[in-house]
């Protein structure tokens, strides 16, 4: 089962850093509180990807294991405190 | 009818492939094709010399020569308003010219590099200076000569963008230059970075990022700037960081060519999606289109090195096609540039799709290699003789 999003970002066949750096221009763009997915099969994505959500104050969702190695990263834009 | 194959972009990699090209294709063969060059500009730069005019340590005009001198005999140049292409029919395989002349083509390469889009950054055009085209490293130049210290904040504003060692090789000269003014002591350098490293590829960062500590150069990673705000003096990450600033160097956001956008192409910000072996077009692989440089979505460096190897592969398929053979070329993510980490310093990078680079120590050595490549370019690469 796939978490529905606002924002899909399908970043296959991109390498390290290119779906983390698809990931922080996607969300950019996003409200807070909005979600976003962006689909993955570089394996330093599992490293980068959950430190920069952590450092930027979101969330993670979840991590959908797919197919060929694949793997969808589900993330929630939250408000910054000021 | 002769074959007409255009190449749009007269920088390092559709120089190359010309000029590779005729040299490929001899005596019957040669007479029978007609090899044109698309370019704008007349003049030629060698871009990776803007990073030594805020240093004082190039003038810009000795960075850049008239393009028609560096093509071998027979090969056509149009600049100015009958080179620069407006539009283009894939389906008729024709382009149009800003003089609004139709040109048929057989084959095509894109050689359209990347330009700079300070619009991307809230801020950017009035509160960043950069080295990334003449007029820019020019104007940082006088502000470096008038700086007498304080906050100089270097580093990148989004990847991917041309060079990527030229922001840690900044930020390094940067240092060497304060010191000898007797300015390092009043001036704090801040490096930011958008991942969590100093640099994408993890054996470089693992190289510079002790450099970076030793010099006293205090690094920010995880900062994708969000908004420069000129009249604070401040940049402000996504991550919630602000830093204040007297001088601000970031790359510019970059982008791909906009009428490879135009033509429907590219992705949306103007990379054109590539077969990283044969560097034919992605969805035209049998429309005999190529693209080359730093227009492509390769994954690696957007550098001279880079295209000047994928403008080999590009022109010796071509040739191989015409002559009835079956194309023996293909690129295989090679590139070779220099991280010079100042001192008098420098190391080399040189790497492909399968192995990753293995950075010896900057030594005296690679800085001089380096100093050859700036002085010997113009005999060096353009004629495509390696």
């Amino acid at each position: 089962m796939t978490l529905p999003v606002d924002r899909e970002i399908d970043a296959r066949g991109s390498h390290c850093p290119g779906p983390l750096m698809e990931l922080i221009r996607g969300s950019k763009s996003l409200a807070d509180g909005q979600t976003i997915a962006v689909l993955s099969a570089d394996a330093g994505s599992k490293k980068d990807i959950p430190i920069w959500v952590e450092k930027a104050g979101y969330k993670l969702l979840a991590v959908e294991e797919q197919e060929n190695g694949v793997a969808r990263f589900v993330v929630q834009k939250v408000a910054r405190k000021s | 009818m002769h074959t007409q194959v255009a190449i749009i972009g007269g920088g390092v990699g559709g120089t190359v492939t010309a000029n590779r090209l005729i040299k490929s294709l001899h005596g019957e063969r040669r007479q029978t094709v007609d090899i044109t060059i698309y370019e704008t500009k007349r003049m030629h730069t060698y871009q990776p010399g803007w990073l030594y005019v805020p240093f004082s340590q190039f003038r810009p005009m000795t960075i850049t020569r008239p393009e028609v001198r560096l093509l071998h005999e027979g090969i056509i140049l149009k600049s100015g308003t009958e080179g620069t292409v407006t539009s283009l029919d894939t389906n008729t395989k024709t382009l149009v010219t800003a003089d609004g002349i139709s040109h048929r083509y057989d084959y095509l390469i894109f050689a359209t590099g990347a330009r700079n889009v300070p619009e991307e950054v809230a801020g950017y055009a009035e509160g960043s200076d950069h080295f990334y085209s003449e007029e820019a490293a020019r104007a940082l130049r006088a502000k470096l000569d008038a700086f007498e210290g304080g906050v100089i904040v270097t580093g990148v504003s989004s990847i991917p963008h041309r060079c990527p060692p030229a922001p840690l090789e900044f930020t390094f000269l940067l240092d060497d230059m304060l010191r000898k003014q007797g300015l390092r002591e009043k001036t704090e350098i801040h490096y930011v970075y958008p991942i969590n490293r100093v640099f994408p590829i993890e054996s470089v960062a693992e190289l510079a990022a002790p450099i970076l500590e030793e010099r006293g150069i205090q690094v920010h990673t995880f900062f994708n700037v969000d908004e420069i705000h000129p009249e604070k003096k401040l940049v402000t990450s996504l991550e919630g960081e602000e830093l204040s600033y007297d001088l601000l160097v970031l790359t510019p956001p970059h982008q791909g060519s906009a009428l490879a956008k135009q033509s429907g192409i590219s992705d949306a910000d103007g990379w054109i999606p590539t077969d990283h072996h044969t560097l034919r077009v992605k969805g035209y692989e049998d429309a005999n289109i190529f693209a080359i440089g730093d227009s492509t979505d390769l994954p690696v460096s957007k550098s001279g090195a880079a295209a000047h190897f994928e403008g080999i592969v590009v022109a010796e398929t071509i040739a191989d096609e015409l002559r009835g053979r079956a194309p023996a070329h293909t690129y295989e993510g090679r590139v070779v540039c220099f991280l010079e980490t100042g001192r008098n310093q420098a190391s080399i990078l040189w790497f492909d799709y399968k192995h990753p680079p293995k950075p010896p120590k900057p030594s005296l050595f690679w800085h001089l290699d380096k100093t050859a490549l700036n002085r010997f370019y113009w005999e060096i690469i353009p004629p495509a003789i390696a």
